[in-house]
């Protein structure tokens, strides 16, 4: 090292002023080939890294997903993503898409080893006591019925709302939560819904965590939504899904 | 070590230890804070501002002398930008669940004043080989600090080390320890020790403190 490195020891580096006084003025020319040069050596960076990492990156979204579906449809081998559209239809998602029409709701069929349905998967919202609470569930047509819960994400406080992965009692909720749709497949024949610790009377209500009620009715809340929208378009076209394709 | 060996050695301790970005400069408060709540997190979070410090570093002091001083902190902020979206783009790669555990964090090593810090006092003076020695130093030191509090967070706020349940399972975790409060008590409480123990070394007798009101 030829050049001497500066002693900035004693200088406690947040916003030094400069100490010459009036500096001339630099050129524009320089200025703009400075930016357009670091632009451009940026540019090639960013680019360099998305490219390099963008194989990784959608394999492990997809395992992401897959192990989120997985845990809610225990039989399940295979998954495969779809859209209930907005005007009734079903279609396929294929790899790479990410953009969704608006109006649509995504879902997951997912296949046994014989290629045969073992259950739909979807995600769902609710606002719970710190943040939206992401909730992944399995449906089973057979029963018309919520067989498991996962969560996607949340912010929850730990010990108290994130109970609601661990406590064996709330989650007994969702063997057979009863997610029924009405006899004109219109909409639920009845809302799902958290009720207080200890007073669950139905098989559509789920049996709130004492102390984290307000967590507990985010996830009723995410079930019910996230049902009403994709089920009544999801049920009449049950049969299309029944094998994989 | 002969001299030049011994101010590299110089240049690369400034940051860990005299100038600690956490506990002397109290710098980069913001992701010190958030992200701590485990060791784990703490080290992802080091590691990936250091990178983001050696690399930009690096590149600032390459281009020093191209840089009209009307335009360099466009120029540095552009570069530091490009290093830590590398960065959010290869931690997706490794692991998405580190990924959301570190949340918008990552992002906002953008704006890390220890990062910025470093290409205007530091490399924006000095060739590459020095300006990255003292920014790998910084980093280090980023590092270690959040280490600090991370290991402490999560042995009380959840009895793991690094994921290990250290003590039996009648451990009741000390929750507050993961929640931000906790990040409050345990950084103070290692700001108090760092200043006890830099007046020690220093001779000073700890009654004559400077009041802070």
């Amino acid at each position: 090292m030829s050049e001497p490195s500066s002693t900035d020891k004693k200088v406690i580096p947040i916003a030094v002023a400069a100490p010459e006084a009036a500096p001339p003025e630099s050129p524009t020319g320089a200025m703009i080939r400075t930016l357009g040069l670091v632009s451009a050596i940026c540019g090639l960076i960013i680019v360099g890294a998305y490219q390099g990492t963008y194989d990784a990156v959608a394999a492990n979204k997809r395992i992401a997903t897959e192990r989120a579906v997985f845990k809610v449809l225990p039989k399940a081998k295979s998954i495969e993503e779809f859209v209930a559209q907005a005007g009734g239809g079903i279609a396929k998602v294929g790899a790479g898409d990410t953009a969704i029409p608006p109006g649509a709701v995504k879902f997951f069929a997912a296949y046994d080893e014989s290629g045969k349905l073992a259950g739909i998967a979807a995600e769902g919202v609710g606002k719970g006591y710190a943040d939206n609470v992401r909730i992944m569930f399995g449906y089973q047509p057979d029963c018309q019925c919520v067989v498991g819960i996962g969560v996607v994400s949340m912010r929850e406080t730990p010990g108290i709302g994130d109970k609601i992965i661990t406590d064996k009692e709330f989650l007994a909720n969702f063997t057979a939560l009863d997610v029924k749709l009405k006899a004109d497949l219109s909409a639920l024949a009845n809302e799902v819904k958290a009720v207080k610790h200890g007073s669950k009377a139905n098989a559509w209500q789920i049996d709130a965590i004492a102390g984290a009620t307000i967590t507990s009715r985010a996830v009723g809340k995410a079930i019910n939504d996230s049902a009403q929208a994709l089920l009544p378009r999801l049920v009449p076209k049950l049969d299309t899904l029944a094998k994989k394709s | 070590m002969n001299a030049a060996q011994y101010k590299t050695w110089d240049e690369f301790m400034e940051g860990v230890w005299r100038q600690n970005p956490v506990f002397v400069m109290v710098l980069g408060m913001c992701p010190t804070l958030a992200v701590t709540v485990s060791a784990i997190n703490a080290i992802s979070m080091g590691v990936a501002t250091l990178f983001v410090l050696v690399c930009s570093c690096g590149l600032v002091s390459l281009m020093r002398k191209l840089t009209p001083k009307e335009v360099r902190i466009a120029v540095y902020i552009v570069i530091i930008a490009t290093f830590v979206t590398a960065v959010d783009y290869a931690i997706q790669a490794i692991s998405l669940a580190l990924y959301d555990a570190l949340g918008a964090f990552i992002q906002l090593i953008v704006v890390n004043c220890i990062i910025l810090g470093r290409a205007e006092a530091h490399a924006a003076k000095n060739p590459p080989l020095p300006a990255m020695i003292n920014a790998a130093g910084m980093g280090v030191g980023f590092t270690i600090g959040l280490l600090a509090l991370g290991v402490v967070r999560e042995i009380l706020g959840a009895g793991t080390l690094f994921g290990v349940a250290l003590f039996g399972a009648g451990f009741q975790p000390w929750v507050i320890m993961v929640l931000p409060p906790g990040g409050f008590f345990v950084l103070g409480a290692w700001l108090l020790l760092f200043s006890w123990w830099a007046r020690r070394k220093a001779g000073l007798p700890a009654k004559e403190a400077t009041p802070h009101v």
